[in-house]
């Protein structure tokens, strides 16, 4: 406890020495940087700030010292999350290498794929993408089609992934795979890792109804991967991704401690976009929306707090299991919520007719409808919980 | 703030579970009802409850009290929702027990409170006028008259009105009929002379009454707090009843949902269990996620009530308005996943379904708390 206490002073003291004033302001997704070689940093001082904290192995607190992590113990990595909440530091370098793949290539990994990613991943070279979903394999991930062929000395690779955020700024991809498909269709995949540089690889953006396109569609034509690129054994790619999917989430939640910039509100849109009679909103449809959703958030909040809490106390509950479903929902209730309030300047789409954040309004309106769909649907989620939860029969 | 049970909560909510479940189950409610009980509740059982301390959760250790606080009586409350328990735990030990508390002279709670704590004294609230709460709406008047009052007027819906051992009416001294300046809270003995009881029996089977006083003299020394000060007496009492209505409205939910997800996995229908079908599989859930939420928010309120009194107006509402839609969606779901047997008395799921609207109304529905949730949030 004593040597924990030291520990983290010496990290106050470091980080109030090394974290540039810039990258302890909110920040917006402008701000992030993600590596790789086609990523530039947003900021000379967001430069400073990544080679900095990699140096020290901070970027991947808990990696092992010999692949060039901090080798910190749980409990300081706890330490040193805390002390960069404190001061609101940046997180310095963001990535599903450093959220998903690295943690399953130290488990699964052979000693040269460790040597060969993780130092990669650490020092940013590398931008790693996902690739899981297909055409025809949303929901149901585990009928994918994209088929790695044995050819003696190394796989042939052809189909197609979608959804892979990001895929055209990305170097490499972690794609599962079927390579039996005589078996039970979860037992005949398996985890590959592609150079999208590979002859046959190409990637295309996919244009969203929010007018972004951070997802693509990735296509592999002949693709030939050596055989060194399998991690874990051969048609038990199923196994590694869901071991993937515990540290995405356990990640997925830190990202969320970054100060965001300011986002409209719905109680602070309503003061600018709606008539007040004697202190209330005229409106009283809308007043009963307002409340509603205000009263539903900080449900919502008070569910999280409880969650961390329940973790820290070694308390389970079914509450984690129900924060995709009713976070995301409450999200596209709150976008749609800003629209009726503030009518016609929410749907500005471009051009000057209306503000910026106007128009950001009603484009993460739209954006707002991902959010139900990816990382399994609002209908897999309650699925989720009818079947792990309520322990309800299954068909 | 605690979200989480300590050991201590949890060793009295196995204690409560156990003893509920043998002694004050549904099947009790169901013969008080049968049986058309003068008083509406058992009283050896309250007088057992009152000396495990139940009756004394919330009081200090000075007035005979557990000094257990909100979350310990959040948790009694809580297991006699699930058990429909008929006693005088929420209409003496918290509301009556309260407004002493908080608005008492030393005196009156050295007489009271430990009378409250062994459960040979209970009180009610007369505080409704009308078939809506609206606790600052007072046509009942106080009157001065020498050195007693007089009371005229009629309440409404009183919980244990017709049983318990004094009324603590809220009544006018002073001010305009929705004023929440003089107002005045009054004991009154329920056997005094010019006071009316009409037992009414409502659709949970469990106490109410409607009360008329006519020219009923109260001494001045049995006035709570200032007179034409009740107010800021009486709002706290209430959010103290609202949040502890939604402890025993979570229990009421979640063994409602319980019983009815074990029915999902029991009955058959078109060759199988009826819960492996999707479209009941995801309302299913959904009630899972609105519990989750719930009991959240019901945590937070019942230690906001002794850790942060300051923000109590604002969590009573958000609970006892979370809390009424949970109960809302929970019972009706219930009632048609069991289908046919779901409408029938035999099951005692409508007695679920009954206690859930009698509570909805208690102390504010809906609408009132979200008018009010607006209010305080400033629009």
């Amino acid at each position: 406890m004593e040597n924990l206490n030291k520990f983290g002073l010496e990290v106050r003291d470091w980080l109030e020495t090394n974290c540039p004033a810039s990258q302890r302001q909110p920040m917006g997704p402008e701000d992030q940087y993600w590596g790789g070689r086609r990523g530039t940093f947003p900021s000379e001082d967001a430069k400073i700030w990544f080679e900095r904290m990699r140096d020290k192995g901070w970027t991947v607190p808990e990696w092992p010292v010999k692949y060039g992590g901090g080798g910190l113990s749980p409990q300081q990595a706890k330490v040193l999350k805390s002390e960069m909440k404190r001061i609101h530091a940046r997180t310095p370098l963001y990535g599903l290498g450093i959220w998903m793949l690295g943690p399953a290539v130290l488990e699964y990994g052979t000693d040269q794929q460790k040597q060969q990613h993780i130092h990669a991943i650490i020092n940013a070279e590398t931008r790693w993408a996902q690739g899981y979903s297909e055409p025809g394999a949303g929901s149901d991930l585990a009928s994918l089609q994209c088929k790695a062929e044995d050819m003696g000395d190394h796989f042939l690779v052809n189909g197609t992934k979608i959804w892979t955020t990001a895929g055209d700024k990305c170097d490499w991809i972690f794609c599962l795979v079927r390579t039996d498909p005589t078996v039970k269709k979860q037992e005949g995949i398996s985890f590959l890792l592609i150079d999208m540089d590979d002859a046959g690889v190409t990637t295309s953006p996919i244009a969203l109804i929010s007018g972004e396109s951070e997802f693509c569609q990735t296509f592999f034509d002949n693709v030939k991967v050596p055989k060194e690129n399998l991690l874990g054994e051969l048609n038990k790619g199923w196994s590694v991704a869901k071991a993937l999917l515990v540290h995405e989430r356990k990640l997925m939640a830190e990202i969320g401690s970054d100060s965001p910039r300011h986002i409209l509100q719905p109680n602070v849109a309503a003061r600018e976009y709606l008539e007040f009679e004697n202190g209330k909103i005229a409106d009283a449809r809308l007043r009963d929306d307002l409340v509603e959703y205000d009263m539903l958030m900080q449900a919502v909040a008070l569910t999280h707090f409880r969650t961390f809490e329940e973790k820290s106390n070694g308390v389970r509950s079914a509450a984690p299991m129900v924060m995709k479903y009713v976070g995301t929902e409450a999200e596209k209730t709150k976008s749609e919520l800003l629209l009726a309030i503030m009518g016609s300047r929410g749907i500005g789409w471009e051009g000057d007719g209306f503000t910026p954040q106007e128009i950001d309004t009603a484009r993460l309106w739209a954006t707002s409808k991902v959010m139900t769909i990816a990382g399994g649907s609002s209908e897999i989620q309650l699925n989720l919980i009818a079947q792990k939860v309520l322990e309800l029969p299954q068909r | 703030m605690a979200l989480v049970l300590n050991e201590e909560q949890r060793l009295l909510q196995d204690t409560a579970k156990d003893f509920l479940s043998k002694y004050a189950s549904v099947a009790s409610l169901r013969k008080l009802r049968d049986e058309h009980d003068h008083t509406g509740y058992d009283p050896d059982t309250w007088k057992q409850m009152a000396e495990m301390g139940w009756a004394s959760v919330i009081l200090p250790e000075a007035y005979g009290g557990l000094e257990f606080g909100f979350l310990g009586l959040g948790i009694v409350l809580e297991e006699s929702g699930r058990t429909l328990t008929a006693s005088p735990l929420f209409a003496s030990a918290v509301v009556g027990a309260s407004a002493v508390l908080l608005g008492g002279s030393e005196q009156q709670k050295q007489t009271l409170l430990p009378k409250i704590a062994s459960g040979d004294l209970t009180l009610a609230l007369a505080l409704e006028e009308s078939h809506h709460h609206k606790p600052t709406h007072i046509a009942t008047t106080a009157k001065m008259q020498g050195d007693d009052f007089v009371l005229n007027g009629s309440k409404f819906f009183v919980l244990d009105g017709h049983c318990a051992d004094k009324l603590i009416v809220v009544a006018r001294s002073d001010g305009a009929e929705s004023d929440s300046n003089g107002v005045t809270l009054l004991i009154v003995d329920r056997n005094s002379q010019g006071v009316t009881c009409h037992r009414t029996i409502m659709a949970d089977s469990r106490n109410a009454a409607n009360i008329t006083f006519e020219n009923v003299i109260v001494p001045s020394g049995d006035i709570l707090g200032a007179v034409g000060d009740g107010w800021p007496i009486l709002e706290p009492v209430l959010d103290r009843g609202r949040v502890a209505i939604a402890a025993e409205m979570m229990g009421c939910a979640l063994e409602t949902f319980e019983r009815t997800v074990a029915y999902l996995k029991e009955r058959e229908q078109f060759g199988v269990q009826i819960g492996s079908f999707q479209a009941l599989q995801h309302r299913a859930a959904h009630m899972q996620s609105e519990l989750e939420l719930c009991r959240s928010v019901l945590m937070q309120a019942l230690s906001t009530v002794d850790d942060a009194p300051e923000q109590l107006p604002l969590l009573a509402s958000l609970a006892k308005a979370r809390l009424n839609a949970l109960v809302k969606l929970v019972t009706n779901e219930a009632v048609q996943m069991h289908g046919g047997i779901g409408v029938t008395d035999d099951l005692e799921i409508g007695f679920f379904l009954k206690r859930a609207r009698v509570a909805m109304q208690v102390f504010g529905d809906t609408g009132f708390h979200k008018d009010r949730y607006a209010a305080l949030s400033g629009y």
